[in-house]
């Protein structure tokens, strides 16, 4: 029997703008056709669509989409001759060299670019959008940069992991990340010897990913858990086994005692340590809430703390499987309290994505997006640092609040505004779909009524008096009948509200 | 001046001195110790309290992005050992200088050390007496990384984790609310050195992208789109939630964006080379002069990772860096801000002594800070760093750049830096009062 915080929202209650609310959190909104489509559907069936996500077909990855080779490290041969070259003074070989790295890093460079819009790409056209949602959770939980990896293709593979596990196992998704070249890389796990212990990979394991700051843990468990990651490394893309050489020289094979338990421990065993404690679960599912649920600065509500403990419960039932923990999320009452619809800042790639599949505006450039989510502070697969994105209210300033408007403005109408460096995109977006339920031609609808229902549908709430006032005398001023242009016109008005960065 | 001001001034020179003649401990080449001992030569206008100076001062902060090669920049012509490092792209002494490679800039007060040529911009406030260069900044452990050193820098934490230090000091300062305008930073990024948990910088490339573009689209759309903005928090809506921290965040983006693009439109009063820099510096004095709140700017150039082809690329750099920084001072003279306004440029490391086998430099350590404005202690301050004794091939640093932030939070902002910090570091000799 699930605790009462946890109990789901009667079944008669899921109506159109709970629909919306749920394709809003649990990915990135969807048009009024879809919203109705999933309300129709019923609150268990709804969310059944949504979580098994893998069931839905879609666009297969293929390995090779990307280059693996650019920043292949040099073959021993090629070690040797730049260390002769070295020693003899042999300035054209050296040359040779110093080129051949340049032009590599700047493929590479060119290559994560590409990646950053092939994945943006994918938000804005999956038909699984949780996974690309949790992808980018993980993402941002697991956080790693390229700046420090300088290899497209790790962050590739990633990327990938997050995507196979985003709704799978988040005990396995541990194990993976220790094993992924990109986060070795990243927290200097390849430098991780027996010999000369990094314990960084171990400090952050428990800091940012499992446990939280300073929770249950203390620096000798820090360091004894260096140990255990001792020889987690990889060759070029590939995890070193554990039985070969090369392991056995790296990794410490002894007895170490993590958080009170003794024994000869490595990697995984360190990982499975961490998830026998409590905290573990209780601090993930809080990140999931403060993702999906509320965000809202300061303590969190009595509600929202009992709502975490209980689902942390059901976590460890489940031994860390992630649907069931999303499902209740997605099902119980609690997530459609009004504290909890419209009252999250949306993050910029959710800004982004959410406006393009809700309003069906062309995409526009890629380059353009990115640009803009850069400059409204999430660069993605360049996070500022390992925590991540602190999200919330830091997504938020006078500077940001513009290029929210204005990336809004050109999606819209494909004009370059002002000197942005946003490539111009001719194609033009027809909005009328958005008002098909009214089942007349534009100039035939009732502008106040239209004015309402747009006001409604993008800010997911019942306007306020002043926003229809405001939006009513501009369709006044305009000749008081609707048209592409007009309709166009509002749109630019309704995203520049304040209400429209929540969802 | 009362007994207590003449305490206080003995007991501060007591200690720059102390402090000069620690870092001189080891033994300084003698061109190098003459400038030293130029440090410690007690300033009258130490005694007074900032004569002309108002309290209501502007740091403005110039980032060298990339690594600026400080031995190519102040140059220790003196020396052996740095020609014998650098045979091929060192910058020759003054009278050695040649057509191809020009040689360094003479500076009146020091034997040995010298500009780059490309400097006259810089050297011209050198000789006005209104520019310094503190020498072989660094700090422990020095990291190679360009963007690990540029978040120590920014953080002031070896850790190069948590908030800027402006950030940080906005916070110690503001009584739990941000300052409005009071952290302006040119550029496309908000630099981290700006974030403080309660400060954000407000961030623009050209004060064209500060505002809403949707009145291009119509422009009728002015109307609506200001009754929208400039709501502040509605009648019904709690302030503190979301939603009021939304429309009150969208009424002060409204309000900055009119304040900026008003201030940025005045003509400056002396002409500004293209550069970047220099019209980021020229944005940065229309602001001054229009009475901004701003209390730190934060313009940046790059382009000084110079591992290959440094010597025609540096001569550039250093060219464009002179001359904005000697338009920026002369035009905050002419608006008559130039003692109000300090400016202090700085990079995230310097570079190796040894040259490359591309004509370049790679990743180094320590190197100068420099100083403009009317209350700097000018000239060469601190001592050159050693060429002889360095830590596997790069120089040592003799003082920990805390040490100048230190200073110019005490004696120029006024601020806690022990507090804004989270430590107290020793204090840099580097203002005049």
């Amino acid at each position: 029997m699930a605790a009462r915080i946890l109990r789901p929202l009667n079944k008669g209650e899921f109506d159109y703008w709970r629909a919306q609310h749920l394709l809003n959190r649990a990915g990135f909104g969807g048009t009024p056709s879809q919203v109705r489509a999933l309300a129709n559907m019923g609150l268990k069936s709804a969310v059944n669509y949504i979580i098994d996500a893998d069931e839905v077909e879609t666009e297969p990855i293929e390995a090779d989409r990307f280059d693996a080779d650019i920043m292949r490290p040099p073959t021993r041969q090629q070690r040797l001759e730049f260390r002769v070259a070295r020693e003899n003074g042999d300035e054209a070989t050296l040359e040779r060299y110093r080129r051949e790295r340049q032009r590599r890093q700047g493929a590479d460079r060119r290559q994560i670019a590409e990646l950053q819009r092939w994945w943006l790409k994918r938000m804005i056209e999956t038909p699984r959008p949780l996974q690309e949602k949790m992808t980018l959770f993980w993402h941002g939980h697991f956080a790693t940069g390229y700046r420090t990896i300088e290899d497209s293709y790790h962050m590739f593979q990633q990327n990938q992991l997050f995507r196979n596990h985003a709704l799978g196992n988040f005990r396995r998704l541990t194990h993976a990340i220790i094993r992924d070249p990109a986060m070795i890389r990243y927290l200097d796990n390849n430098q991780n010897r027996k010999q000369s212990p990094n314990e960084n990979l171990a400090r952050e394991l428990m800091e940012l990913f499992t446990l939280g700051e300073g929770n249950d843990y203390t620096e000798t468990d820090i360091k004894q858990g260096a140990r255990a990651l001792t020889g987690y490394t990889y060759n070029d893309d590939e995890f070193i086994r554990h039985g070969s050489r090369q392991y056995q020289r790296l990794h410490d094979d002894s007895v170490k005692q993590i958080l009170g338990k003794t024994g000869n421990w490595d990697g995984d065993d360190f990982v499975d340590i961490i998830l026998s404690r409590d905290v573990c679960s209780e601090f993930i599912c809080w990140k999931i809430y403060r993702f999906f649920v509320n965000d809202m600065p300061g303590e969190p509500t009595q509600a929202g703390q009992e709502f975490v403990l209980e689902l942390a419960k059901l976590f460890r039932s489940k031994d860390f499987d992630l649907k069931p923990i999303l499902r209740t999320i997605f099902e119980s009452r609690h997530f459609y309290e009004p504290d909890n619809v419209c009252s999250q800042i949306k993050s910029p790639v959710q800004l982004v994505v959410q406006a393009i599949r809700s309003l069906r505006t062309p995409p526009r450039s890629l380059r353009a997006l990115l640009s803009a989510t850069d400059l409204m502070g999430q660069n993605i697969l360049f996070p500022p640092s390992v925590k991540g994105w602190e999200g919330g209210r830091t997504w938020i300033n006078t500077a940001t609040m513009f290029v929210r408007q204005n990336i809004l403005v050109y999606l819209l109408t494909g004009q370059r505004p002002g000197v942005y460096p946003w490539q111009i995109d001719q194609s033009q977006y027809d909005a009328a779909p958005l008002l098909d339920h009214f089942d007349k031609p534009l100039g035939d609808i009732d502008a106040s009524e239209a004015v309402k229902y747009l006001v409604w549908f993008n800010l997911g709430r019942k306007p306020h008096e002043r926003r229809i006032a405001a939006l009513n005398s501009h369709v006044q001023s305009r000749g008081g009948r609707l048209n592409e242009k007009i309709l166009i016109e509002l749109l630019a008005l309704i995203t520049a509200m304040p209400e429209y960065q929540l969802c | 001046m009362n007994d207590h001001d003449y305490n206080t001034y003995s007991r501060r020179l007591f200690l720059q001195q102390g402090l000069t003649l620690a870092s001189m401990a080891t033994t300084a080449p003698l061109f190098i110790q003459r400038s030293a001992l130029g440090m410690m030569r007690p300033l009258g206008s130490m005694l007074t309290s900032q004569p002309g100076v108002p309290e209501d001062r502007i740091l403005v902060v110039v980032q060298l992005g990339g690594g600026n090669d400080g031995l190519n920049t102040v140059v220790p012509y003196g020396s052996d050992d740095y020609y014998r490092a650098r045979p091929a792209i060192a910058i020759p002494a003054p009278d050695r200088g040649q057509a191809q490679q020009p040689g360094a800039l003479k500076l009146d007060d020091s034997n040995g050390i010298g500009l780059h040529p490309n400097l006259a911009g810089f050297k011209d406030l050198y000789d006005e007496g209104v520019a310094s260069i503190v020498q072989g900044v660094g700090y422990p452990n020095p990291n190679r990384s360009h963007f690990t050193s540029m978040d120590i820098w920014h953080t002031g934490d070896h850790s190069a984790k948590g908030y800027g230090w402006i950030g940080k000091y906005f916070d110690c300062t503001c009584n739990g609310t941000p300052v409005p305008e009071g952290a302006v930073a040119i550029g496309r990024n908000a630099p981290l050195a700006m974030q403080g948990r309660i400060q954000k910088p407000v961030t623009f490339e050209t004060e064209e992208l500060f505002r809403w573009l949707g009145e291009d689209v119509q422009a009728s759309l002015d109307k609506p789109y200001a009754d929208i903005n400039r709501g502040g928090v509605l009648a019904d809506v709690d302030p503190d939630s979301q939603l009021g921290f939304l429309m009150r965040t969208a009424l002060d983006a409204q309000v900055s964006s009119e304040r900026i693009r008003a201030a940025v439109a005045r003509t400056p009063l002396v002409g500004y080379p293209g550069s970047r820099l220099a019209q980021q510096l020229r944005i940065v004095s229309s602001m001054i002069r229009d009475g901004m709140n701003t209390r730190v700017y934060y313009v940046s150039m790059g382009g000084f990772d110079t591992h290959a082809g440094q010597v025609r690329q540096h001569a550039n750099l250093m060219t464009q860096f002179g001359q904005a920084v000697n338009a920026f001072y002369k035009n905050l003279k002419a608006q008559g801000d130039s003692g109000r306004v300090l400016t202090m440029a700085f990079s995230e490391f310097g570079r190796r002594v040894q040259q490359n086998a591309s004509g370049g430099t790679d990743h180094g350590t320590a190197a100068p800070m420099y100083f403009i404005g009317d209350m700097v202690r000018p000239g060469l301050l601190g001592d050159h760093p050693s060429l002889s004794d360095l830590d596997k091939g790069d120089l040592k640093f003799n003082v920990d750049f805390r040490e100048v932030y230190t200073a110019v939070l005490e004696d120029w902002m006024k601020a806690p830096a022990a507090q804004v910090l989270g430590k107290q570091y020793r204090k840099a000799n580097i203002l005049k009062a």
